[in-house]
Order: structure tokens, then C-alpha cells, then sequence
């Protein structure tokens, strides 16, 4: 193997991985906030590149439909449960919150769906549509059982990822889309190696949206609440955090970088309606390096899974999820060896 | 019953078919340290847990005149009711510094409301300003019970549930947070205090309930309780004459 292939195959690798960290983050946040292992985090990813992809060949994607849908029952949801706990004075708050926010950009989505409108304006349309989902996921499935076990949580997640997915078929057909390129372009590196732009997008998205994980969650309170959540949730409530918040933040966060995520993927890989669960079984494997509990051990863990992928599809094409999913058997044993347990981190909810 | 701060009646707490808490009757007037002591398993941490809204309870039960029943327990810290469980519930692998002003997480848009809070935190107990950069986690067991209540502090709430403060502590550091305890009645912050510890529990209270299995049994002064035969020879080592 030449110098040039091990750099074409790193440069892969580290642009995969890219994909990984940003899906492995979102499933941590999720995971260490509510115990979720949210698996259609994927299909998110997947529904927003095929959104995209509609906008860009003018026809109005099913995906507003759906959102739509979600943010009425949603919200019928929410005003139900408030009336019957007898806080009716949060009505306001939960109809804009789940009913008026997610349908403005599935407005705006249809007024510019046929419209010949720039590129940008179709991508912030796509991320603030794709946005809430995760939000009207939480609100319609998984909240109702927050208190269960993670093992329930964890099959209503994976009912949730067929549901998702099911509709994804019905709304987006059976068909693969690719979008255009958000950059175009070639970047030559010393030795001639050509590097998409693209790709160098995808790691520089990667990297700043790391950066800005890392300052939301080390400076900013609602950061901090998040982080007081999963550190220890009975302790939060008596802070006045509320779970169910703290929940709907973690969702949207992941739902935006799952969004960032189908963005930034679709013009190098084709998408279909069930792309998005590879993609995030194996973000996941980067999330379980870091024990869903670390984000710097997810980064580098995603990272190392984007480029064992590039190499296996290099080496050895056929046998390349087996290697990739192969990496989970010793991280856990590693990780069941390595299980620090602290006295304050067992106290269990009380209610 | 209109004029205390926290009052309870005929309070029931159950683990499905199990009633930890029978029917107990509670008053906590404004500007006192009211304290439930009794032995291991009579129920006052259940009563605590639920009081904070953590477990369901039934009954009657109103701080400051509103009703509890429909306040969570984040409804109920906004309103300054603040509970420190017997875990201490800490976020163990963040600075003090993080868990401290998260303490104020309700107040948080009030900076200058923050600042203070956190001054007089730190003037009351130094040795957190000393740690303040280091993890919850690594602090020693009278510094994580002071960074407990420092914690709840943060929100200047009107009434603190305390519960066990002195557990796994040594008596020295016992004395000095129910020394703290009683700084904070001075203060104007009212108190419920629970506590297996009787006699510590007796020397900082004003007023006393006995708890024996999910019953309050006996009541009064905690003065006068301290004298009680009843009381010593149960909880105070069994001095009957």
C-alpha cells in the first residue's frame, strides 16, 4: 500500500468519522439525559438528506407532512396532560412550544418548495423542519415512559426507528437521492492526492460543532443542567431542573446534529429511507467506546471507527461491517473491567 | 394551621401495598427548626421524600397556604422549598463551583442575585471556596454535606428539609453542621429536620416530633422532649430513672 492510498483511505476515514462523532455525540446527550438509546436518531439524519433532496428537485417532501402531524398530536398531547395535572396556565407555552414552532418552517417549506430559491435558504429550511423531530418523537413515545427501564425505553426506541422509517418509504418512495454538493470543488494536497471539498467541510463542521459542544457544556448553565441531568437526576429536580426539559434540549441537539449529520453526508453517499439506522448503529459503536457517557472517548472512538471503515472497505470490502461492528466485543469487555463505580452516582430515582 | 409555614394532615406514603407513613400530622411554623427523630426504618425519610414531592403520598398538605398535592417538585424549589436527601444527591463529577450554581439553577437569570448567593455561601462555609475548583466527588464526607447544603442554599429558599445531615459523619463535624444548621434558623431559613441522631437533633430544635414505625408518637418542645423519659430511654440512651 502506497503512501498516497494510505492518505486517500486516512482523509476518508477521518471524514467518515466526522459523520460518526457528530451522530456519536448526539447519542450520548441523549442517553446520559434520558437513558434512551435513540436509535431513530438515524432516520433524523436520513429524513433531513431526503427533505434536502426534495426541496432541491422542487417537489415538496413528505417530511412537512409528517412534522406537521407530529406537532398536532404532539401538542394535543401536552395540553391533555396539563389540564388533567391542573396547569392549564402552560397551555400558551406548550402550543407555541409544540405546535407553532415546529409548523412555521413547514410553512416556509411549502412556500419555497417550488420556488427557485438559493441553496442556503433550502438548507436552513430542511435543518429548522428535521429540527423538532426529536422533540415530537420524546413528546409522543418515549416520555409517556420515562420512568421505565432502559430496556424498555430501548425497544420503544427501536418500534419508533421502524415506525420512522415505514413512513420514510410511504412518504419518500423506495428511490435513492443524492444532493448536490454544499461545496464544490477539490482541495490537492502535497504528493497529488485530491480531497473532495466536501469531505474538508464535513471535518471542519465536525471540529467546530465540537468546539461548540464543549463550550455549551462546560460555560453555559442550561450546558451544565444537561450535564447535572445525567449526572445525577434526582439531584437535578431538587435544583429545579425539570427532567422533561432537560429531555426536549437533549432531543433538539440531537436532532439538529442528526440533521447537520443527512446534510452533510447526502451529496457523497446516496440516501435512502432506511439509510439513516447503518448510520447510527454505527455512530453507536463510537458512542460505546466512549461508554455513552463520554463525549472526548465518543469523538476519538467515532473518529477511529471512520477510519477502521475506510481501511476495511479498502482491505477487506466484503468483510467490513463485521470488522467495524467486530470493535464492540472488547471495548465492552474492556469497558466491564474498567467500571468505576461511585457512592453518589447510585442514588436511584425515588418516583 | 392557616399561619404555618408547612403543614401536613393525615399524610399516608405507601411502597405499593406497604405504608411506610400512617396518617401523620405535621405543623412547621415560620423561623423554627422542627425536627422528626426516630429510629432506622420508622419512615422519616419516606415522609421527607414525599413532602419534597418525590414520592406520592395522600392527605392533606400546604406550604405557605397553597395546596402540595399538584406542585412537582421543581414547582415546589421555585417557590423556595428545597430538600437535601440523606444521599446528599450531588453531581459528583462536576467542580463545586458548577454544583453550587446550579444550586441557584431557578435564579439563574439573575446574576447579580447569583453573586450573592454565592458570597454568602462561600462566607459561610470556607471550605468550599477553598475546593471550589475541585469534583464533587473527591471531597470528604462533612465537605459533600456542606456543599449539600451550600448547594440548596444557593436558591435562598424559605424552608430546607435536611435530611440525615449528620450520617457517616464524625461527631466533631456533626456539631459543627448543626452549629451551621442553627446559624441558618438565625438567618430566617425554617428548618425540617430529620435526624436518627436524637440528641444533636434535640439541641438545635425548637419543636420535635417522634416517628415510630410510620406513626408520629410523641410531640412538643424540643426541650421539653429532651427531658421526656419516654424519649431518653429510647433515643438517648436509655437514662430511665
Amino acid at each position: 500500500m502506497s503512501l498516497d492510498i494510505v492518505l486517500i483511505l486516512l482523509i476518508d476515514g477521518l471524514s467518515t468519522g466526522a459523520i460518526y462523532l457528530l451522530a456519536g455525540l448526539g447519542f450520548v446527550l441523549v442517553f446520559s439525559v434520558t437513558r434512551v438509546i435513540f436509535i431513530p436518531s438515524g432516520d433524523i439524519a436520513a429524513f433531513a438528506a431526503l427533505t434536502l433532496a426534495a426541496f432541491q428537485s422542487r417537489t415538496v417532501p413528505g417530511s412537512i407532512w409528517l412534522v406537521a402531524a407530529m406537532a398536532v398530536l404532539a401538542c394535543l398531547a401536552e395540553c391533555v396532560t396539563l389540564v388533567r395535572n391542573g396547569s392549564a396556565r402552560r397551555l400558551p407555552h406548550a402550543i407555541f412550544f409544540y405546535a407553532v414552532l415546529p409548523l412555521i418552517p413547514c410553512i416556509a417549506g411549502l412556500a419555497i418548495a417550488k420556488q427557485d430559491v438559493p441553496e442556503i435558504l433550502r438548507i436552513a429550511i430542511t435543518m429548522a423542519l428535521i429540527l423538532p423531530m426529536g422533540v415530537l418523537i420524546d413528546r409522543l413515545t418515549l416520555r409517556p415512559l420515562a420512568t421505565s427501564s432502559t430496556l424498555i425505553l430501548f425497544i420503544v426506541a427501536i418500534a419508533v426507528h421502524f415506525l420512522i422509517a415505514g413512513i420514510g418509504l410511504i412518504v419518500f418512495g423506495p428511490e435513492g437521492v443524492r444532493t448536490n454538493p454544499i461545496l464544490d470543488g477539490v482541495a490537492s494536497l502535497p504528493g497529488g492526492v485530491v480531497v473532495p471539498a466536501q469531505q474538508i467541510l464535513m471535518m471542519i463542521v465536525a471540529l467546530l460543532l465540537s468546539l461548540v459542544f464543549y463550550l455549551f457544556f462546560g460555560r453555559s448553565i442550561t450546558g451544565k443542567a444537561l450535564r447535572a441531568t445525567a449526572s445525577n437526576r434526582v439531584g437535578a429536580r431538587l435544583m429545579g431542573i425539570r427532567p422533561e426539559r432537560a429531555a426536549a434540549a437533549a432531543y433538539l441537539i440531537a436532532s439538529g446534529l442528526a440533521a447537520i449529520v443527512g446534510i452533510l453526508i447526502a451529496p457523497v453517499t446516496t440516501m435512502y429511507y432506511d439509510s439513516g439506522f447503518m448510520i447510527g448503529l454505527k455512530a453507536s459503536v463510537g458512542a460505546i467506546i466512549g461508554g455513552m457517557a463520554s463525549y472526548p472517548i465518543t469523538a476519538i472512538g467515532s473518529v477511529f471507527i471512520g477510519i477502521l471503515e475506510s481501511g476495511a472497505s479498502f482491505v477487506a470490502s466484503d468483510y467490513k461491517e463485521i470488522i467495524i461492528f467486530s470493535v464492540v466485543i472488547p471495548v465492552l469487555i474492556w469497558r466491564s473491567f474498567a467500571v468505576h463505580r461511585d457512592g453518589d452516582e447510585e442514588i436511584e430515582e425515588l418516583a | 394551621m392557616s399561619a404555618a409555614l408547612l403543614s401536613l394532615e393525615g399524610v399516608h406514603v405507601a411502597y405499593g401495598k406497604v405504608e411506610a407513613v400512617r396518617g401523620v400530622t405535621l405543623k412547621l411554623d415560620e423561623g423554627q427548626i422542627t425536627t422528626v427523630i426516630g429510629a432506622n426504618g420508622a419512615g422519616k425519610t419516606t415522609l421527607l421524600s414525599a413532602a419534597a414531592g418525590l414520592l406520592p403520598w395522600s392527605g392533606r398538605a400546604q406550604y405557605r397556604g397553597q395546596d402540595l398535592s399538584r406542585m412537582t417538585v421543581e414547582d415546589r424549589v421555585e417557590r423556595g422549598f428545597c430538600l437535601v436527601p440523606e444521599q446528599r444527591a450531588l453531581f459528583g463529577d462536576m467542580p463545586v463551583l458548577d454544583n453550587l450554581l446550579l444550586g441557584a439553577f431557578v435564579r439563574r437569570h439573575d446574576k447579580a442575585f447569583v453573586r450573592k448567593s454565592l458570597d454568602a455561601v462561600f462566607e459561610q462555609f470556607p471550605r468550599l471556596a477553598e475546593r471550589q475548583t475541585q469534583l464533587a466527588q473527591t471531597l470528604s464526607g462533612g465537605e459533600r454535606q456542606m456543599l449539600a447544603i451550600g448547594r440548596a442554599l444557593m436558591s435562598q429558599p424559605r424552608l430546607l428539609l435536611l435530611d440525615e445531615p449528620s450520617l457517616g459523619l464524625a461527631p466533631t463535624i456533626v456539631r459543627d453542621v448543626l452549629k451551621r444548621v442553627r446559624g441558618l434558623r438565625d438567618q430566617g431559613v425554617s428548618i425540617l429536620l430529620v435526624e436518627q441522631n436524637a440528641r444533636a437533633a434535640l439541641d438545635v430544635a425548637d419543636y420535635a416530633y417522634v416517628m415510630d414505625t410510620g406513626e408520629f408518637v410523641l410531640e412538643g418542645a424540643a426541650t421539653d422532649m429532651a427531658n421526656d423519659e419516654r424519649v431518653m430511654a429510647t433515643y438517648l440512651g436509655g437514662r430511665i430513672e
